[in-house]
């Protein structure tokens, strides 16, 4: 499904890594490790299109995403180290007008369902008044409503989460890959993801 | 993909009236900025009523590069901009409909309350409504223009003052043809031919700012 060919990665003038080749099928999920600072968000980054590769080039299902474009992103779903959560809107507007950028509209009653899930039933305030974690879980209840795309690209997802977040957000990764989805998640500690492969981006090992 | 860009502007204008201190105060500049001549160069009404075209337009340059920081920048830090550039729209039109998004908020309020600064300079009522058509013609173009150097200056420290030096030099045909059409209306000739070539500045604009925009975005999140 995802192809990535002899990837480079430079920023500021240091290769971060270079020559990295992995192919990921369907119902298979990637865990990309290494140290702060090894390039687990660049490669991410590069992967979903937001920043082009020094040298290679990734291949969505055979052709070059830099030729794909918005017909790459319909594809994908990408949640990044900032939550993307608007301080000014409530949970329930966040969820609803980012499902409807990403050209996915969802109906109020499952925006409820999968905030509801996420344990953020009735949190009508602002974002700016919730707490990191539910923060964090806002952004995630975006998965919920993301079983139609293929492709989950998730940076440091297990951050700031409590053990049922991250039970729960365990759950919608193996429904994910059940159904033939891709998951591809960057973090330092171990999820325990089971049959995950893993790329380690250290320069030591 | 117009979807998209509905909904883009609907998110921006609902941020906007959550905000309604940002959008009062890029008012109330342009309220004081043209309040302050007439004190400062006395109350001649010949010479107010000669300035009058002019000063209304300079305060408008000044007050929609105000909260064209803001364009992108709130955007930027809390990483709604790479999910919005990744979003189901291409990127021209996603930057368009924040272009639109940002007239709706900063330029159309000059046009409506450019009026009463008139007021102020003693300018012949007739003239009201050639001053507003060259505003609501003029404002399009200062917020797409202006989203080009925000969108450039995204991310750099002291962004702010580059922006302004980056995006003054360009509102300046805008400011001659904008101001000239008043003026000529004030002359007792025909304001028709400035107002055609603004209206043809900001069809050119409209036609390839949203590009140059989706360029610089794409430099900038990198």
């Amino acid at each position: 499904m995802l192809e990535a060919a002899e990837l480079e990665c430079e920023r500021g003038g240091w290769v971060l890594f270079r020559g990295l080749s992995f192919a990921l099928q369907a119902g298979e999920s990637l865990r990309i490790a290494g140290a702060n600072g090894s390039g687990k968000t660049s490669l991410l980054r590069i992967l979903c299109g937001l920043l082009p590769p020094a040298g290679g080039e990734v291949r969505w299902r055979g052709a070059a995403i830099r030729g794909l474009r918005e017909d790459y992103s319909r594809e994908l779903v990408y949640l990044g180290h900032a939550p993307a959560v608007k301080d000014d809107l409530s949970a329930a507007e966040n969820l609803e007008i980012s499902c409807a950028l990403a050209g996915m509209p969802a109906d109020a009653g499952a925006i409820a369902e999968a905030l509801a899930r996420f344990g953020l039933a009735g949190k009508g305030q602002p974002s700016r008044r919730l707490s990191q974690g539910q923060r964090r879980r806002a952004a995630l209840a975006r998965l919920a409503l993301s079983a139609s795309r293929p492709l989950w690209l998730l940076d440091e997802p297990f951050s700031a989460l409590d053990v049922a977040g991250v039970a729960l957000l365990r759950a919608l990764i193996e429904a994910h890959l059940a159904r033939g989805g891709a998951v591809i998640f960057t973090t330092h500690q171990d999820a325990g993801i089971g049959a995950a492969r893993v790329i380690d981006l250290d320069p030591s090992s | 993909m117009l979807a998209a860009a509905r909904w883009l502007i609907y998110r921006d204008l609902l941020l906007a009236m959550r905000r309604r201190g940002d959008v009062a105060t890029a008012l109330l500049f342009f309220l004081i900025v043209a309040s302050l001549f007439p004190l400062g160069v006395g109350a001649e009404p010949n010479l107010l009523r000669a300035i009058a075209p002019g000063v209304i337009w300079v305060a408008a340059l000044l007050s929609s590069m105000l909260s064209l920081g803001r364009l992108f920048a709130a955007d930027h830090a809390d990483g709604t901009l790479e999910q919005i550039l990744l979003g189901a729209a291409p990127i021209g039109i996603v930057a368009l409909a924040k272009g639109f998004a940002h007239w709706l908020v900063s330029g159309l309020p000059l046009v409506a309350i450019a009026p009463v600064i008139a007021l102020q300079y003693d300018l012949p009522s007739s003239l009201y409504g050639v001053l507003a058509l060259s505003l609501l013609l003029g404002t399009p173009i200062l917020s797409l223009v202006g989203a080009i150097g925000a969108a450039l200056t995204l991310g750099l420290r002291g962004g702010g003052v580059l922006l302004s030096l980056l995006v003054l030099p360009l509102y300046v045909p805008v400011l001659i043809m904008g101001a000239g059409s008043v003026e000529m209306a004030g002359a007792g000739l025909d304001p028709g031919g400035q107002l055609l070539l603004l209206g043809a500045l900001l069809v050119f604009t409209a036609a390839f700012a949203p590009w140059a925009i989706a360029a610089a975005l794409r430099i900038s999140v990198e």
